[in-house]
């Protein structure tokens, strides 16, 4: 497997372990990393990386699973979007399971009826639309970076190819702004952070100046165990020298200037707007809709929405996780009334949530 | 969510969609986001149905050497 084993090397792995070990008992005090995104959560917890750490360094999960930062409005307008007649709601898997408001979700209106398909590609939905020319397919647009320039590109070739019968319902977000408003909260104290590698493929260092800014370290990081490894040892290298800067670990994949041409096409047809994160709120920019030019393809044009009363499930501590300021342990539902079967909160639901991979990989704490 | 796979390209058709190898399965990617021209034979990175990256091959391998070089040595 190539560009995958050489990566999972125990031999290179305890070498930049021994080395961590090194750098660390050199930095003085406590340090906080925080992996932004959900897919280093689950690497972190499927390579047993966090038990393997010096005492002194403690890793903390971010705001980086889209469906988790969903918050329960959007998900009770693609709810009710998904119940209307004649249509067909195609959405990535991680977004089935997630319950609105008194505990619906897609899979629950699928089991009662409602045409719910899960795709694995964006043109996937586009497909449907031709298949079926009497019906509407609206497409759940939801991710960051990384995916949001697949369901622009969807958009673009179902214009080119005169497709009328198929909409997006963007909830699509992007990550500096979220990065952001983390450095902007006073009760964070990161000292470094683990920037997702998928999302900078697109974006590129650009994204994250921000962070060394504020003196904080940052290292664009794969998701193979050596590839973790690395990333934190040259986060505590910047910590250790004072020396911050955007770094990639990544190399094989990310590019400095990112991939433009992923976010010329993504720029085409979505314009920046404000998004509501679950755990962040409001972040203003930090959302993507469809802009006029397109709006034959945004769902919140074609279909007319009525006012929703949203409301949270009590007792649900997801908005804290997502924040990285309490530990899913820390949760009083997390393993009791929340566990992966009947998940109450979205970060259990997502396999790459946080509490999801708590649950799978670090039970024993 | 943001879950990519390095794949190997075994075909391009008309339409700019590659058969790719990842790790023994194939799937059908669209190359219409990947900035750079990719031939069969290349490495991409690859998301819910796009090629997203090229792997830059001589980067990974130097990289890679350079990384076992400093831990054989305990330079780090």
């Amino acid at each position: 497997m190539k560009y995958i084993d050489e990566y999972r090397d125990p031999g290179l792995v305890r070498g930049l372990l021994d080395a961590v070990a090194i750098v660390a008992a050199g930095i003085d005090r406590p340090v906080t990393l925080m992996e932004i995104c959900g897919t280093h959560t689950h690497a972190i917890g499927r390579y047993g990386i966090r038990r393997l750490l010096p005492k002194n360094l403690r890793l903390i999960s971010g705001p980086g699973c889209p469906v988790c930062v969903t918050s329960i409005a959007d998900v009770d307008r693609a709810l009710y979007l998904a119940g209307l007649p004649d249509v067909i709601f195609a959405t990535f898997g991680d977004m089935l399971r997630v319950p609105g408001t008194d505990g619906e979700s897609l899979q629950r209106l699928r089991a009662t009826g409602a045409d719910v398909r899960v795709i694995s590609s964006a043109a996937d939905a586009v497909r449907f639309a031709t298949e079926n020319p009497g019906r509407q397919v609206i497409l759940m647009g939801i991710g960051f970076e990384t995916t949001t320039p697949t369901v622009a590109a969807a958009i673009l070739s179902a214009r080119r190819r005169g497709i009328e019968n198929f909409t997006v319902f963007s909830v699509h977000k992007t990550v500096p702004q979220a990065i952001g408003a983390l450095i902007d909260d006073p009760e964070m104290k990161i000292d470094g952070f683990i920037c997702p590698g998928h999302v900078s493929i697109i974006t590129g260092v650009e994204a994250y100046e921000r962070i060394p800014m504020a003196g904080r370290a940052a290292v664009i990081t794969g998701f193979e165990p050596a590839d973790v490894m690395e990333g934190i040892l040259m986060i505590l290298r910047q910590i250790a020298e004072g020396r911050y800067e955007v770094a990639i670990q990544y190399a094989r994949g990310v590019k400095e200037q990112g991939n433009p041409r992923a976010r010329g096409v993504m720029a085409e047809v979505f314009e920046p707007g404000d998004a509501d994160w679950r755990g962040l709120g409001v972040i203003s920019g930090s959302g993507l809709r469809i802009r006029r030019e397109y709006e034959g393809f945004d769902a919140l044009n074609r279909f007319a929405l009525p006012q929703i009363h949203s409301v949270e499930f009590r007792g649900c501590r997801c908005g804290e996780i997502l924040r990285g300021v309490m530990a899913p342990a820390e949760c009083h539902l997390f393993m009791k009334a929340c566990t992966p079967s009947n998940p109450v909160g979205p970060c259990m639901v997502s396999s790459e949530g946080t509490c999801a991979a708590y649950y799978k990989y670090e039970r024993s704490g | 969510m943001c879950i990519a796979f390095p794949g190997k390209i075994l075909t391009i058709d008309k339409d700019n969609f590659a058969v790719i190898d990842i790790s023994g399965t194939q799937r059908e990617v669209s190359l219409d986001i990947v900035d750079e021209p990719v031939t069969v034979g290349d490495y991409v990175i690859c998301h819910a149905g796009y090629a997203i990256q090229r792997i830059d091959e001589e980067v990974a391998l130097e990289k890679l050497s350079f990384l076992r070089e400093l831990i054989d040595n305990e330079i780090y």
